[in-house]
């Protein structure tokens, strides 16, 4: 009963997140505030989903499970955030004479 | 509580549906490709929401294979816009 309450406070939690980053995608005016509001909104929304799976879970390996799954979420988004940066630097590089 | 957990699925696969909207009108290249990093992202909320909902701890399995293979998207495109292939985009064509 208290893992349910506790799952649906952080799944409405998660779902916030997503929300938030799905209008940042949407409406931010640049691609860099865009990847921005993708990648750290939309993996602590994901995080969030995951600690409300946690609290569902039958044992310890799934715990464990639900905690791979989320860091490989979020170091791929890392990675792939600082790689498409640089890669969509070159489109605005008129304002950057330093390099 | 499954019911529950299956309209939180649902909402986020609105929130999928929508970033189709940013890979339709771009504008840039990197653009498109957030959008197809949001439905990788998505797509894991949804499988364990789902995995959730039903009790099926199969589906986590999936879940765990998608985030480990949804890298790889961002990864090709970055190889595809640096000038030699490589995948470095401070390179010099």
């Amino acid at each position: 009963m208290i893992a349910d309450v506790a799952s649906c406070l952080t799944v409405s939690f998660g779902l916030f997140f997503f929300l938030a980053g799905t209008v940042g995608l949407l409406r931010f005016p640049d691609v860099h505030s865009r990847l921005h509001a993708l990648t750290k909104a939309d993996n602590l929304g994901l995080g969030f989903i995951v600690i409300a799976a946690a609290f569902q879970a039958a044992d310890v390996w799934t715990v464990f499970k639900l905690l791979a799954v989320w860091l490989f979420t979020v170091a791929a988004a890392a990675t792939a955030a600082q790689l498409v940066a640089r890669a969509a630097l070159s489109a605005c590089q008129t304002e950057e004479p330093n390099r | 509580m499954d019911s529950f957990f299956q309209g939180a699925a649902l909402i986020v696969l609105l929130n999928v549906a929508a970033s189709a909207i940013r890979i339709f009108i771009g504008p840039s290249r990197a653009d498109r490709m957030m959008g197809a990093q949001l439905v990788g992202t998505g797509g894991v909320a949804i499988l364990i929401l789902l995995s959730l909902a039903g009790a099926r701890p199969a589906v986590l399995d999936v879940a765990l294979l998608l985030a480990l293979l949804a890298a790889f998207a961002a990864v090709a495109f970055v190889k595809s816009v640096s000038p030699g292939g490589a995948g470095d985009p401070e390179e010099e064509a």
